[in-house]
This record gives structure tokens, C-alpha cells and sequence, in this order.
């Protein structure tokens, strides 16, 4: 039963935490261009510094 | 980006953000190079590239008007609008909103069973009882959050006195809800948070799915009127000039548009004399000379000179808008199958509570005690939810248009899809649908020392036949002479001179049979035919709708003499001369017939029979009118996709005809069981949950239905 007291608020930290994670990433347009973001990977920097 | 970053400036100069549409990124090269090049323009701070919408976003100094940054962007290689900002955000919203909803519901929805699994495992006494406080603690805030759209449209519908497909789902959740939480109270063994929660996260998927897929169209309408000018140059009384936004625009101003300008607003001619490029609105891409009393649309391009215009519609009148409120009715849904399946759970929401509430009565008259009857009538409730009929028709809709979109057909609205699997005759234009529609120059005559002049001048013109001139020119590795005095004189030609010669493209003197442009140096002259290239595999198009049982034949405004040729080549039947009437008579001959044909066309002409036709579809390269009347937009140089649509349409019927099927048959078992006790809440949320879930799984069978 003990152990209830620490897995069952984990559990729901977890999931909690893992809405959370999508709220903001809904609101910080991370879906907004998916396409986009795949191709990013492909530019090469060329910062001057 | 990486702009040299200088943060007192930065933080002094309030930014402005403007938005453009940029059709022409295509790689990640475009990004980087967009992203990288336009940063370094002084005054621009930050430039985002989307890549899925197509738009670049640019946060800069006020000081820099919108025709800086699209002469920047046109610089750099990429043609840009500007885009107004974000007119449709409303619609953005709502999917937003469904979309958290969904994820809440998901969250809430795996932690309740979660717990349950270990009530159903055998917990008992205080475990138990824990165990269902904590469902309830998780359950209430997440019904209450993600019920929110059932909740507010019952009550809608209700307000009205009418009832739809989520009174019948808000009744069985709150009731669900309550008999739990009473059951929590009291010590009882059953709990149906689980249920609530899943029936709310599989109902709210799929209306996800369906927002997502009605934004898509809505963002096509966005671009329509992104085309129409922002803001105009208004004369003032005083005879000065002040900028105003398309919106603030009234009925009676007179705006003065510049060269190049697009216009804001519909009007008449007071002053002045031009050419519109009215290739927005009727694809003719030869311009139009206008002078004073001409008619103006908003949209078109002024090419020339300075024109001032008197109103006459403004913003929301003008016709542009008017087209575009068209097509977003037209989205709305035409789609047969939706109206059943609205019919039917309109009609099954009523026959659902009169089911639950018979079976509540029927159970307390037989003695079952008021808690047992009331659960069987909470089951009845949530295993009758039509959603897998709500579900039927949208899901195998959204994954057929997402399947062609990437083989470059574009589908306006599930409806189409149904009109499109029952043609049986297709009617197809000449110019542009069977053809590229380009015209491609015969250069055999024209001398060696003549081209580089020629191309010189063709690029001083926008007209189709310059075009099309230097482009072939361009192909071949010619590099245009030097010339000078160029000029364009609209419906003439171009002329210049090259070292004090007099060159010139003109029209040929004699109105020739087919379309040419005469080279002149001096006193020498060459004519220069062109042709109209047939697309590269319309044979195996019209092979394979051959082989969907589909008649083809042209349908043709050109004369015969041209169309033949052509029909002789595809051995097809073909009628020249035919006038727009004479088309939607022959239309109407066959819809007589019982007949149902599609319409394959793209000009201006084909308009009334596009709209009037059982189905339609037309080229990418097609006027925008052509393109909003069809039902389906096909982009490329190939013909297929034409087959393709009317293959995968049929496929998407027979989908969807499954669908229906399956969800009637799942009705007619789960239905009885449920009366007569032997389902209880939870497991009526699984069966109605699966249910669902068998509809998408039989619809996504259709994402490799179009190779």
C-alpha cells in the first residue's frame, strides 16, 4: 500500500508532465510546419563570426 | 538569423510584421537561402521561412514598405504576395481548441484505466475505494474540459428545440458521471469514469480529423484573397494622396493605382488609359486595354500606366470576395453521403433516447431495481453513439485527399470524391487540358543572327506568344543582344533599336490561321509559327479510363480543322466550334440520357460547364474562376492524374459503403445486447471505441490506394 503513495502521484506526474509538453508545443508552434522542420536539417550554417 | 545583431537598435524600433506567400519554395536550399539573405537587409530583424503553408514571415523596421521586401524576395529568385494578416486565425482556433481537448481527454483517458485495469484485477475494500476517488479526481476536470464542444452544442441544439448526434453523447457522459460518482460515494463496486473519458477522446479524434481536413480548404480560399490589393492610394479633395487599407475602402473614393499595382477594389475608369492583366480572374492572359468607363475588378494587375478609379465595391462586395464566399459555401458540403449520415443521426438521436429511456422503464417494470436499470440504460446510450456513421464518410475522405495531394491532385471537398466515382463519360477541352497549353515557338526559320535580338525583346513583353519565345530561346543557350529604346506598346508589339537598326516583334500582317510573331531587323522579317504540344502521356490517360468504363471524347471552342489533328492522334471523338451554351446544352443532352459526365477543362469557356458538369476537373495552369468552378485541380504536365482521381474516388466509395456497412451491422448486434443487460457502461465504450477505430483502420487502406 506504501508504495501506492509514491507510484500512483509519479504516474500521474508523468502523464501530467506529458500534456504539458504538448500544450506548449501547441502554443509555441512546433506543429506549425513540420515540413519545414524536416527539411532545416539539410542547411549548412554559415555563420561569420 | 544570423543577422548582425545590434540590441539597442533592436529594442528602439518598435517591429512591424508582414506576411507574404512564396509559392515557390521548394527545398531547403530556398529556406536557407530566403532565411539567410534576407536577414542581411538593414531594418529586417527576424525572416521565418514556413515551409508547409509557403509563406515567409518577416518582422521589420516600419520604415521598409511591403514593395521593398517583395522586390528583395523577387531578387533573391522567389516570386512573393503580400499576405493580410491572417484573416482565417478564427478557424486556426477552433482546431487548436479540439486538439487540446483531444489531449486532455487522452491524458485523462489512460490514466483512469490505468487504474481501473487494477480494479477490474480484483482490488478491493479501501483499495478500491481510493482507487475510484483518484478516478474521479481525474475524471471530473477532464470531462469538464474536454465535454466542452459536446456539452455546448447540445445545449445549442436544445436551445432550439431541436436535438443532434451530441445530446445523446453529453447525456451519456454526465450521466455516466454522476452514477459514478454516486457509486464512489457510496462504497459501490463499478465506477464508469473510464468510459466517460474514452467515448470523449475517440468522439473528439475524430472530429480533429474533420476540422483538419475543412482548415485545409479554408486556407485555399485564404490565398485567393490574399491576391486582392491591401491597401489603394486614394485621392483626397484637396488633390493629395493618402494610403488606405482594402478594408477601410468605400463606394465613390477615387483611388489612384500605379503601374504594377494590384487593385483593391472593384471600379470604373475615370482618367487614364492601360492594360489589366486580368489572368487572376479569367486566365486570358493576353492584356486588357482599358480607358475611362472600363470596368475594373479587384485582383487584377494595372501593367502600364497610372490609372485613377471610382469605386464601386469594396472589400466584402467586391468579386473576388464574392467568389471566395462561394467556394467556403461550397466546401460546407456538398457530400451526399455527409447529409445521409446528418439525416440519420439527426433522426437517431431521438429513436436513441426513446431506446434508453424504454429501456429504463422496461427494466424497472420487470423489477431490476432503478441502479441496475439505469446502468443498462447508460450502456444503451454510449453503444448506440453513431460516431462510426459520423466517422464513415469524413475519415475515408480525409485519407483519399491526402493520398492524391501528393500525386498533384488537389480535391476541393469530400463531395467531389462521391461525384467523381460515378462518371461514366468524360469530356475533355483541347487548349491546355489535352495540350500543355503553352504555346512552343517553331525556331527552324528563324535565322541564327535573329535570335539573341528576338529573345532580347521577348523578354521586354508579357505577353504569352514573348513567353513562350523566350523560354524556348532560353533553352537553347541563347544570350539576348544589347538593345536600346525598348518599348511595349500594348496589342502592338515591341520595338527598339540595336546600334541605331530599328528591331522589332510584331504581329504578323496577315491574320494567320494558327498563332505566329513576326521578327523584324531592319527591312528583314521572320515569321515565327507556334504549336501547342499535347501532353507527353494523355494516350495511356485516356487508355486507362478506358478501362474505368469511361467514354472520352473533346469538347472543343477551336474549329474543327485545329481540334482534328489531335482527335485523329488520340482516337477520340471530338466536336469543334462549341460555344460555352453549346456545351452545357450537350451537358444537359446527357444528364438526359441519365448519363454523368466529367468535364476536364481550363478556360474561361469551360466555366459554366466546369460548375455544371456531375463532375470536373482542371489543370493547375487554368483560370482561377475555371479552378474554383471544378471539382479537382490537377498540377504537371501529365494527364494521369485525371484517371487517378476518378480510380481513387471509386475506391472511396467502395470504402466508404463498408464503412456504413459495418457500422449499421455493429448497431443491429451491440443494440439487442445492450437492451437486454448483458453490456455494462465500460463495455459499451470499448465496443463503440473499437467500432470507430475499425472505420479509420478501413479508411487508411486508402493512403495506398492512389499508386
Amino acid at each position: 500500500m506504501t508504495g501506492l503513495a509514491f507510484l500512483i502521484p509519479i504516474a500521474l506526474g508523468l502523464g501530467l508532465a506529458g500534456l504539458g509538453g504538448f500544450f506548449w508545443a501547441m502554443r509555441d508552434g512546433q506543429f506549425d510546419d513540420l515540413d519545414g522542420a524536416a527539411n532545416r536539417i539539410l542547411i549548412d550554417d554559415e555563420d561569420e563570426e | 538569423m544570423n543577422a548582425p545583431l545590434d540590441h539597442a537598435s533592436l529594442a528602439a524600433a518598435p517591429a512591424v510584421d508582414s506576411r507574404f506567400t512564396v509559392p515557390g519554395i521548394k527545398c531547403a536550399g530556398c529556406i536557407g537561402k530566403i532565411e539567410r539573405e534576407m536577414a542581411r537587409l538593414d531594418g529586417v530583424q527576424t525572416v521565418r521561412v514556413n515551409f508547409s503553408a509557403k509563406r515567409v514571415a518577416v518582422s521589420h523596421d516600419p520604415a521598409i514598405g511591403d514593395e521593398a521586401l517583395i522586390a528583395a524576395l523577387a531578387g533573391l529568385g522567389f516570386e512573393a504576395q503580400p499576405v493580410a494578416a491572417n484573416p482565417l486565425a478564427r478557424d486556426d482556433e477552433e482546431t487548436r481548441r479540439l486538439m487540446r481537448a483531444t489531449a486532455v481527454a487522452g491524458f485523462g483517458m489512460m490514466n483512469v484505466m490505468l487504474l481501473s485495469v487494477s480494479v477490474w484485477s480484483g482490488a478491493a475494500g479501501a483499495t478500491r475505494e481510493l482507487f475510484h476517488w483518484l478516478s474521479a479526481l481525474i475524471a471530473l476536470p477532464v470531462i469538464a474540459y474536454a465535454g466542452r464542444p459536446f456539452f455546448s452544442s447540445a445545449a445549442m441544439a436544445l436551445r432550439h428545440g431541436r436535438t443532434n448526434m451530441d445530446v445523446p453523447i453529453s447525456i451519456g457522459v454526465v450521466m455516466a458521471t454522476c452514477l459514478s460518482l454516486y457509486e464512489t460515494a457510496t462504497g459501490g463496486s463499478q465506477a464508469y469514469f473510464d468510459g466517460a473519458t474514452m467515448l470523449l477522446f475517440f468522439l473528439l479524434a475524430g472530429r480533429a480529423l474533420d476540422a483538419m481536413m475543412r482548415g485545409r480548404t479554408r486556407a485555399e480560399i485564404g490565398a485567393l484573397l490574399s491576391r486582392m490589393g491591401r491597401s489603394a492610394g486614394i485621392v483626397q479633395p484637396d488633390g493629395t494622396l493618402r494610403r488606405v487599407e482594402a478594408e477601410a475602402l468605400e463606394p465613390g473614393m477615387l483611388m489612384l493605382v500605379a503601374a504594377g499595382e494590384a487593385l483593391a477594389a472593384d471600379g470604373v475608369v475615370e482618367d487614364g488609359t492601360s492594360a489589366i492583366d486580368n489572368a487572376m480572374l479569367t486566365g486570358e492572359s493576353v492584356p486588357q486595354p482599358v480607358a475611362a468607363g472600363s470596368t475594373v475588378h479587384a485582383g487584377t494587375v494595372n501593367l502600364a500606366q497610372p490609372l485613377k478609379v471610382r469605386v464601386t465595391a469594396a472589400a466584402q462586395d467586391t468579386a473576388i470576395a464574392e467568389i471566395a464566399r462561394l467556394m467556403d459555401e461550397a466546401g460546407q458540403s456538398r457530400s451526399r453521403y455527409v447529409r445521409i449520415a446528418d439525416r440519420a443521426s439527426r433522426l437517431y438521436a431521438p429513436a436513441v433516447h426513446t431506446l434508453a429511456a424504454l429501456a429504463f422503464a422496461g427494466w424497472m417494470w420487470a423489477g431490476a431495481g432503478w441502479h441496475q436499470s439505469l446502468i443498462i440504460a447508460i450502456a444503451v446510450l454510449i453503444i448506440t453513439c453513431p460516431c462510426a456513421i459520423g466517422l464513415a464518410v469524413p475519415a475515408a475522405q480525409v485519407v483519399a485527399t491526402g493520398a492524391l495531394m501528393k500525386r498533384g491532385l488537389l480535391v476541393k471537398d469530400g463531395g467531389a470524391l462521391e461525384r467523381l466515382a460515378e462518371v461514366d463519360t468524360a469530356l475533355f477541352d483541347k487548349t491546355g487540358t489535352l495540350t500543355l497549353g503553352e504555346p512552343q515557338p517553331d525556331l527552324s526559320a528563324l535565322p541564327e543572327r535573329a535570335q539573341p535580338i528576338a529573345l532580347a525583346l521577348a523578354q521586354h513583353s508579357r505577353h504569352p506568344l514573348s513567353r513562350g519565345l523566350a523560354a524556348a530561346l532560353l533553352r537553347q543557350g541563347t544570350v539576348p543582344a544589347s538593345l536600346a529604346d525598348v518599348e511595349e506598346q500594348v496589342g502592338h508589339g515591341v520595338s527598339g533599336t540595336e546600334n541605331g537598326v530599328p528591331v522589332a516583334l510584331v504581329r504578323p500582317p496577315v491574320a494567320e490561321a494558327t498563332q505566329a510573331t513576326r521578327v523584324q531587323i531592319g527591312k528583314d522579317g521572320w515569321t515565327v509559327p507556334f504549336a501547342d504540344a499535347v501532353r507527353p502521356d494523355a494516350a495511356q490517360a485516356l487508355a486507362a479510363l478506358g478501362a474505368l468504363g469511361l467514354q472520352s471524347r473533346i469538347l472543343s471552342g477551336d474549329r474543327i480543322e485545329a481540334v482534328a489533328p489531335i482527335a485523329r492522334d488520340l482516337g477520340l471523338f471530338a466536336q469543334g466550334s462549341v460555344s460555352p451554351q453549346d456545351k452545357l446544352a450537350e451537358l444537359d443532352r446527357l444528364a438526359a440520357q441519365g448519363r454523368r459526365p466529367l468535364m476536364v477543362g481550363d478556360g474561361l469557356n469551360d466555366g459554366p460547364a466546369l460548375a455544371a458538369a456531375h463532375a470536373s476537373i482542371a489543370p493547375g495552369t487554368a483560370s482561377d474562376i475555371s479552378q474554383q468552378a471544378a471539382d479537382a485541380v490537377f498540377v504537371g504536365a501529365s494527364l494521369m492524374p485525371v484517371a487517378l482521381a476518378v480510380r481513387t474516388a471509386r475506391r472511396t466509395m467502395r470504402i466508404v459503403r463498408q464503412n456504413f456497412a459495418f457500422a449499421i451491422a455493429y448497431n443491429l448486434v451491440a443494440v439487442p445486447l445492450a437492451l437486454v443487460g448483458r453490456v455494462t457502461p465500460l463495455i459499451a465504450a470499448i465496443a463503440m471505441s473499437v467500432s470507430s477505430l475499425v472505420v479509420i483502420a478501413n479508411s487508411l487502406r486508402l493512403a495506398r490506394a492512389a499508386r
